[in-house]
């Protein structure tokens, strides 16, 4: 990292708790990035996790900080934003804490459109626990409760983050991480609520057991199955079969919750 | 002096609102009251009732055990609700009610529920028609009392409505 | 001048108290019989600029009381048992983190959906013990809708003054009944929320005394910290060093058990020369009011407890009573709950009795006074 953005970090609370080769720490690097690039105020930023790996990214950022109980970090997101919509919210969350215990929060989260940022790390696996299958990982993969291979079926969360509303959704890569910073900085900038999914990888606990055996391959399998959006979309069924979109999947503004509830006030407020 | 007070009928015909009215006019005159219901899930129909107590001293226990006074608008809340009325006290009952031949106190039968609907032209403000009649018939609180407030808590522009509705219930009684 | 009285529910008068209290942001779930104090807020806060908010479900509720409270606010939600459960993981958070709220449950029977519209006082042990892991907490529970009013007010201010999350616990009797209240023109003594002066950049969030709560700057306003629910230091930040973890863990303690003077509130009525003593809360006490009325025009030298504060437990007063007394009788709206701490605290030096009455209507006077002239018959 440029030297010049040490300043975004709390560099006494290193090291960190993440593995060498971790995919979580690029995506951090893009987020660095494009805070520096949007001029955020320090002050006036707060960023909001839940419990995992990723989840612990907060504590090494010089900002506001608060690192919730799992899977809820979009519910204490959702009452800071509220309750003071001059600061930027951004959340920071793992797959298994954005799907699993806190699908519901996401999906609300999707629907109200309150002006949040959330970056959902996406290593497809329970990494802080050593290893267990989440919702997000594939269909015949191996994790510790999953030892004959995992027969849960996942879900696209870009796809569940549309549905649910969202005004701003993308999915980026740790490999194609120019374009992730940008995909974050576009998100950041968009009114309303907004979700990246950045593909990361975990080599300790999801490649070592699944034929991936080093953060190398995992990045290059990253590469090679990420396609452009806009490809991925004109290109018939057979072409795109196991490979995954990458890029602004959905950019359609809606009414922002903050500034429709701010118009009740303004309706209803007393002293008018 | 302490009084108990049920008022019951059938859920959506306004007994928790003659409650409340009956509560806010005791409360107008300085004593103090308490009023409580019961719930079930249904929101209309079924027995319901609701209860004050009105008394010139605090009140400690906030429920009603032996009421002093009573209304009945339907048979199901006469069944239900009638049975531990305290002997002196004093019944008002609907015309359309089946007495069961049991009652021990003071029992009044008056068409409250046809008066709304036929004298009056509206049945909802059958409620309105009941207080007056067992203000009357019990001098629980003061007549003027109770017009205010029943005035302050009827939607606007029914005010002469209720007024008529609050005056046809205290006649019922008079003449009775 | 005219008083201000009126004809009130004592979920009303919670709202009254809160907002006289300077609550600003409310988030919360339906669920009754709670529910009156999320639609009288929903209608009255944007009245004034503050927040309301209808969350997903009763975590997310109590996920962003925290989160309006980090960002400056005076902050509470409103719930019934099965939702103060739900509440229960974020509200051990608001513990560790000490985040100033107030939760109010309304109890209801359980256990599970159990009762919905009927009373009970089944939630004192989960309000106690409700969450996991070591911890105090205050709760306080109202026994009229005058006594709501304060009893809301006095929890922001111990919220504030202690920076926890206090819980009020009223009973499905005490949030529906309605009776007089009067609402005072102005209220003194409230807590306001304390904010850092010092320097910013040296600034030590949880750097408190061992019988205090921290002052926690609101977010937004220039003193960048972390929040956590991990064990954390005087910095905000995880720590496994067993002296921090100990010496936060003793003050989270400590900061209630150390000032009970401040915070454990009773009446005493009727306790002068007394044989035989009644401790009750709520709803029950007014039951149990009646019965010492009573018993006292019969004759019998019997006095009333009332615990308006139910955590930390009144230890002192019982105490005080324990050598005075032949006998003391619990009446609950629940199978036996509190009894069991009077027991404690009493050890042996008097006779304990539990009265009960668990099925969804408030215990009459007379069930209390049969029992008190049984317990006084053979004392």
């Amino acid at each position: 990292m440029l030297n010049d953005l040490k300043h975004h970090l709390r560099e006494d609370k290193m090291s960190h708790i993440l593995c060498p080769g971790c995919g979580h720490g690029t995506i951090m690097n893009a987020l660095v990035h494009s805070i520096d690039e949007l001029d955020l105020d320090k002050d006036k930023t707060v960023i909001v996790s839940g419990i995992g790996c990723s989840s612990r990214i907060p504590g090494y950022l010089n900002f506001n900080t608060l690192h919730t109980t799992h899977g809820r970090a979009l519910a204490f997101a959702t009452g800071i934003k509220l309750a003071n919509p001059e600061l930027k919210v951004i959340v920071i969350t793992g797959d298994g804490d954005a799907s699993a215990i806190g699908g519901n929060h996401l999906i609300h989260a999707c629907r109200r459109n309150i002006d949040i940022t959330t970056i959902i790390f996406n290593n497809n696996i329970y990494g802080m626990t050593s290893g267990q299958f989440s919702p997000m990982t594939p269909v015949g993969s191996y994790a510790t409760t999953a030892p004959y291979g995992n027969i849960d079926r996942g879900f696209d969360l870009c796809n569940l983050a549309i549905g649910a509303g969202a005004t701003y959704v993308a999915r980026g890569t740790a490999y194609h991480v120019s374009m992730l910073t940008k995909l974050i900085t576009e998100a950041v900038s968009s009114k309303g609520f907004s979700v990246v999914e950045a593909v990361s990888h975990c080599p300790t606990y999801y490649g070592r057991r699944n034929q991936l055996k080093d953060a190398v391959t995992m990045l290059e399998w990253q590469k090679d199955h990420a396609m452009p959006a806009k490809a991925f979309e004109k290109l018939p069924e057979e072409k795109t079969k196991g490979k995954f979109p990458i890029g602004v999947l959905h950019d359609k503004p809606a009414p922002e919750y903050c500034e429709e509830y701010q118009k009740i006030i303004d309706a209803q407020k007393e002293d008018n | 002096m302490s009084t108990q007070i049920r008022l019951s009928g059938s859920g959506g015909q306004g007994m928790l609102l003659a409650g409340i009215i009956l509560s806010e006019a005791a409360i107008s005159e300085e004593k103090n009251a308490v009023q409580t219901q019961s719930y079930g899930p249904e929101a209309r129909g079924g027995a319901s009732k609701s209860e004050v107590i009105i008394s010139d001293d605090e009140i400690a226990y906030p429920k009603v055990t032996v009421p002093d006074v009573m209304l009945a608008l339907t048979q199901e809340a006469y069944e239900k609700y009638a049975v531990d009325m305290n002997d002196n006290g004093t019944l008002v009952v609907d015309e359309s009610i089946t007495l069961s031949g049991n009652d021990k106190c003071k029992v009044i039968s008056i068409p409250i529920i046809k008066s709304a609907r036929d004298d009056l032209g509206r049945i909802i403000v059958a409620n309105i028609v009941a207080l007056g009649a067992l203000v009357k018939a019990s001098s629980i609180v003061n007549e003027e009392a109770l017009l205010a407030a029943v005035l302050k808590r009827v939607p606007k522009g029914t005010e002469e409505l209720n007024t008529k509705a609050l005056q046809t219930g205290f006649m019922l009684v008079a003449n009775k | 001048m005219q008083k201000n009285i009126k004809l009130m529910q004592g979920n009303e008068a919670c709202v009254e108290g809160a907002l006289a209290a300077g609550v600003t942001f409310f988030a919360g779930y339906p669920i009754t019989p709670s529910t009156e104090i999320a639609e009288i807020l929903a209608m009255r806060l944007p009245k004034i600029g503050g927040k309301f908010i209808q969350m997903e479900d009763e975590i997310a509720g109590m996920a962003a009381t925290i989160g309006g409270s980090l960002a400056g606010h005076k902050s509470m939600t409103a719930t019934s048992g099965p939702g103060l459960s739900l509440k229960q993981e974020n509200f051990g958070y608001a513990l560790m983190a000490e985040i100033p709220c107030v939760v109010v449950d309304v109890m209801r029977g359980g256990p599970s959906t159990g009762l919905p519209t009927a009373t009970s006082q089944e939630d004192v042990m989960q309000a106690r013990w409700g969450t996991h892991g070591d911890h105090a907490v205050i709760a306080l529970a109202p026994y009229s809708v005058q006594d709501t009013y304060y009893t809301t007010i006095k929890a922001f201010n111990l919220a504030e003054k202690y920076s926890m999350p206090v819980l009020v616990l009223l009973d499905e009797v005490i949030g529906h009944m309605r009776e007089k209240i009067e609402i005072p023109e102005k209220i003194e003594g409230i807590e306001p929320r304390k904010t850092p002066n010092g320097d910013k950049e040296n600034y030590l969030p949880y750097e408190a005394a061992p019988d205090k709560g921290p002052i926690l700057a609101p977010f937004g306003s220039g003193y960048r910290y972390h929040v956590t629910g991990l064990a954390h230091d005087f910095t905000g930040f995880p720590t496994t060093d067993a002296k921090k973890v100990k010496y936060l863990k003793d003050r989270l303690r400590d900061k209630v058990y150390k000032n009970l003077d401040d915070i454990v509130e009773v009446e005493e009525i009727n306790t002068d020369d007394i044989d035989l003593l009644v401790v009750a809360y709520g709803s029950i006490s007014r039951s149990a009011a009646s019965a010492v009325e009573e018993a006292r025009e019969a004759g019998l030298k019997v006095g009333l407890l009332r615990l308006k504060t139910i955590w930390p437990f009144a230890d002192m007063y019982i105490d005080k009573y324990a050598d005075k007394v032949k006998a003391m009788i619990v009446p609950e709206q629940n199978q036996g709950q509190i009894v069991y701490e009077v027991e404690r605290v009493v050890a042996g030096r008097a006779k304990v009795y539990a009265e009960n009455r668990y099925d969804g209507e408030l215990m009459t006077p007379q069930q209390i006074l049969d029992r008190v002239k049984e317990v006084y018959t053979n004392a």
